[in-house]
């Protein structure tokens, strides 16, 4: 028997949507601030993310996780309403809001209903222009950040990216893990953070994609409420970070059955003309998504660990090619050396056409379906901003990426893999293993 | 607090905890349902903004089914079931999905074993034909099988013995459950795990794997004519399998006594409280508890700054630097409701515990806020319309709840049974909910209090 009945659920809104050409529109407001938007009116609701260039690298002496405190402070009050209120006001409107601190940048995500956007954005504004530091609010963010500390000393993944940072940046800013110390922490007030936030909320290097039922029009409204009493004043940057890693194994003991490996070098940055080469070769490498030559070496064939995967992974000023892995104790040895191999042969005999072909298909089949949903979108039109892409990157991608020859690919092999220039920090109770740091930087 | 600092803290609490989890169907999806003459059930939601589709296969077989003795054995069939089979061979599954631009995952749960994969719309007739080919045409070789065991003991290693917090989870699983197999970590123990042989994994294969024991969803830019045909081709030749039965899993006898663990480990930088109550889930045409309980743990934990407990042991009492009250009803049988404090560093785990039984003991005494209900439920309603966003995600919920037993119309029909709910409904479930003797406390501590 078959049986076939419908349930219509409401309205049935079949937008097409532009099959990729993706159209996005460059704004610019009255007021001068810029945008990158993609209009979808079929969802009454909107996406935007904001990132304010900066971050926790503009901390400065004294202060450091302030970056981080502020933002846990966003939601605990602004302007005329204590964090009680603040928070019934966002449950009201049913605007969802996420503040998130990095090295380099603070980051503002909102989603917002169309039947509210004048009220949601008005309550954005007080939360990024006037917020309260209240004091019995302050010292609860500060004690769950204390506690976060805390965890962060006896979580493994933490432990090792922690100390990989300092063997990288040593004493910049960059070093430090982002949530401060104990000690900046147990300091901080109210004044720090507002002397932060008028620093680091700066008019100077504002970044927005927007997705969803906004006009462009719209939409310039809506960046003049938000940013036009915001300081214009860049704030000064730290020295330009140079790495400090070199070759060598660093092992921290952890009780646990299985210990946790990330490893690093040098690598390419973000506004290198080759950057596209070295993400399509480290795809090939060490993809996630993707079968790639360490998940086949490490996992497939040998079952050493459940997952591994490499990276590229850059900063304003600098960048890298990292990976990580979890392995039992007993393995760690012979799970390195697969790594080293791999690294190395890929740098001597580079990939093979029918490995570049396969990648080529799957990252330009795979690159329109990125563009799934206002959110997703709109965070993406951040990051390519961010990134220093043209806005016709969208349309030309997939083109470059088809463009790529086994001769780029190898070539960017041999410049970028260097098996002998790896250095891992190792979390856990490796058998046969110990510590040979070539680098004395601490 | 922002939500990124709360997530840190989140892996204090269990791993089923969806006290946000209020999202369902919506409006703009249109939904289409067949069954096939083998019994399988299809459903088809359209999304027609972004040409992709999503196909997931649920089974309606999880890590609480199979035989005693074997705990782990769904999850290890699950990794296995990318080895290859007859028609396409080792690795070609993964490689024809990805060399077509598209993504897959698989997983495992108490009540379930699902597979999706992600693709572009007109990729779809070469993504249901891989699927369906794999539900009948499993080939292992000794070295699958054994490498991919070390895989498996590895993912123990990784999700479970590295982290105490997930220790505990196992630990208060094994101990709410008296007789019932929820009991049993989905990965399975590791001693089991080791013994699990080709012929177990065999037999379980075939007992589960059958068109009239799955569910396919296909979501996304599709015409449901069109699904249904492809559908009648791929799966509409798998043979079904006359042995398939409802699920009647060993029920829990009457619990008569409360349980109190405590798993120290010096991985533990916070120590912290876990309270389980057991809990009623969601049944086709008998959903009114299981909101009155979602929208508890709302008004508890789920607001805020202004949630009850929040409130009470954090800001006025300052007993607590965390809490959480957590519960879904998504599940086949009986499973839990749940409470997390995180004491204040000068107060004791005893007085934390003692805090948290008073103020569940005076919330029932209090009359619920009328204003707060009223905002958790526009905020609610309000969540349906950015989950319409992610059509995976609408998909996902649609199978999740299918899998465990309820109808397309029980689903469609839950946002307005939640809406529905009173004030007396929920402290009347909560009444009934806290039994101390259904109940499981953990503590976790990192070193042993002098």
């Amino acid at each position: 028997m078959i049986r076939n009945f419908v349930i219509s659920l409401g309205a049935i809104l079949a937008i097409p949507a532009a099959a990729f050409g993706l159209e996005v529109q460059a704004v610019e407001s009255p007021g001068g601030f810029k945008a990158w938007l993609v209009e979808d009116h079929t969802i009454p609701f909107t996406a935007l993310e904001i990132d304010f260039g900066g971050g926790a690298v503009l901390e400065g002496p004294n202060i450091d996780g302030a970056a981080y405190f502020l933002a846990g402070m966003f939601e605990e009050g602004a302007g005329g309403y204590d964090a009680a209120e603040f928070q019934r006001r966002v449950q009201e409107l049913a605007v969802d809001f996420s503040f998130d601190a990095y090295q380099e940048v603070m980051s503002v995500s909102v989603k917002f209903l169309t039947e509210n956007k004048e009220e949601s954005i008005e309550l954005l504004r007080l939360a990024l222009e006037e917020p309260r530091y209240d004091s019995d609010r302050l010292e609860f963010v500060r004690s769950q950040i204390l506690a976060i500390i805390a965890n962060r000393e006896k979580d493994a993944t933490d432990i090792a990216y922690n100390r990989l940072n300092r063997e990288v940046f040593g004493s910049h800013p960059l070093g430090e893990p982002i949530e401060g110390t104990v000690e900046s922490i147990e300091a901080m007030t109210a004044e720090d953070l507002e002397t932060f936030r008028q620093k680091a909320l700066n008019r100077s290097d504002i970044i927005v994609g927007a997705a969803g039922d906004i006009t462009a029009e719209e939409l310039g409204l809506v960046l003049d409420q938000l940013f036009a009493g915001l300081a214009s004043e860049a704030p000064a940057l730290p020295a330009e970070p140079q790495s400090l890693l070199d070759a060598g194994t660093t092992v921290i003991d952890y009780p646990a059955p299985q210990s946790f490996v990330v490893f690093r070098h040098a690598g390419v940055e973000r506004d290198d003309p080759e950057f596209l080469t070295a993400y399509v070769m480290n795809e090939i490498l060490g993809s996630q998504s993707y079968l790639s030559r360490l998940k086949d070496e490490v996992r497939e064939k040998r079952g050493l660990t459940y997952g591994i995967a490499s990276y590229l992974s850059t900063y304003d000023e600098i960048g890298f090619i990292s990976g990580q892995f979890s392995t039992d104790n007993r393995s760690v040895g012979e799970a390195l050396e697969v790594v080293e191999e791999v690294w190395f042969e890929m740098a001597e005999n580079g990939v093979t056409e029918e490995e570049l072909q396969n990648v080529k298909t799957y990252l330009t089949g795979a690159y329109p379906l990125r563009f799934d949903g206002n959110s997703r979108i709109a965070s993406i039109l951040a990051a390519m901003q961010r990134q220093g892409r043209a806005i016709t990157y969208f349309d030309d991608r997939n083109d470059m990426v088809n463009a790529l020859t086994v001769e780029d690919i190898n070539r960017m092999a041999k410049r970028l893999l260097k098996s002998d220039e790896l250095h891992f920090v190792i979390v856990g109770q490796p058998e046969g293993l110990e510590s040979r740091d070539v680098a004395t930087t601490e | 607090m922002d939500s990124k600092l709360i997530l840190r803290l989140c892996m204090l609490a269990l791993a089923m905890s969806f006290t946000g989890s209020f999202h369902e169907l919506m409006a703009a999806q249109k939904v289409t349902e067949y069954r096939l003459n083998n019994g399988l059930q299809l459903v088809v939601i359209e999304d027609h903004r972004v040409p992709a589709v999503v196909q997931t296969l649920w089974y309606r077989v999880g890590g609480s089914d199979g035989p005693p003795g074997k705990s782990g054995l769904a999850h290890y069939v699950e990794h296995l079931m990318f080895k290859g089979t007859e028609k396409f061979g080792p690795g070609v599954f993964d490689r024809v999905v990805r060399d077509l631009g598209g993504s897959g995952n698989a997983f495992t749960s108490l009540d379930y074993t699902a597979y999706t994969q992600r693709i572009s719309a007109d990729n779809l007739e070469k993504i249901m034909e891989l699927e369906a080919d794999r539900m009948h045409g499993l080939l292992l070789t000794k070295e699958d099988i054994e490498v991919e065991r070390l895989v498996v003991l590895e993912e123990r290693n990784t999700r479970t013995d590295t982290d105490p917090g997930a220790l505990l989870r196992e630990q208060m699983n094994a101990a709410l459950f008296l007789n019932h197999p929820y009991a049993i970590p989905i990965i399975g123990w590791r001693h089991e795990i080791e013994q699990l042989s080709r012929e177990d994994i065999f037999s379980f294969y075939h007992q589960y794997y059958a068109p009239n024991n799955a569910i396919l969803i296909i979501a996304g830019d599709v015409e449901p004519e069109e699904v249904f045909e492809l559908a009648q081709k791929y799966y509409g030749v798998l043979p079904l399998n006359p042995d398939i039965k409802v699920r009647n899993r060993p029920q829990e006898p009457p619990q008569i006594s409360p349980r109190h663990l405590i798993l120290q480990d010096e991985r533990v930088s916070n120590p912290y409280i876990v309270r389980r109550y057991l809990a009623p889930e969601r049944n086709s045409g008998a959903q009114k508890e299981a909101a009155a309980l979602e929208l508890l743990a709302a008004i508890l934990a789920g607001d805020g700054v202004n949630s009850y407990l929040t409130k009470k042991l954090e800001v006025e009492d300052k007993i607590a630097i965390y809490t959480d009250a957590f519960y879904s009803g998504r599940f086949v049988d009986k499973m839990s409701f749940g409470f997390v404090v995180v004491p204040a560093d000068s107060v004791t785990m005893e007085d934390a515990e003692a805090a948290l039984d008073q103020a569940i003991d005076e919330f029932m005494e209090t009359e619920i806020d009328i204003d707060q209900l009223q905002r958790i439920k526009k905020a609610l309603h309000a969540s349906w319309i950015y989950e319409q966003d992610s059509v995976q995600n609408v998909a996902r919920r649609v199978g999740h709840g299918l899998v465990i037993g309820l109808t397309l119309e029980d689903i469609q029909a839950w946002p307005d049974i939640l809406q529905s709910v009173t004030p007396e409904e929920i402290i009347d479930a909560a009444k009934r909910l806290v039994m101390p003797e259904s109940s499981v406390t953990g503590w976790a501590i990192g070193k042993v209090q002098s």
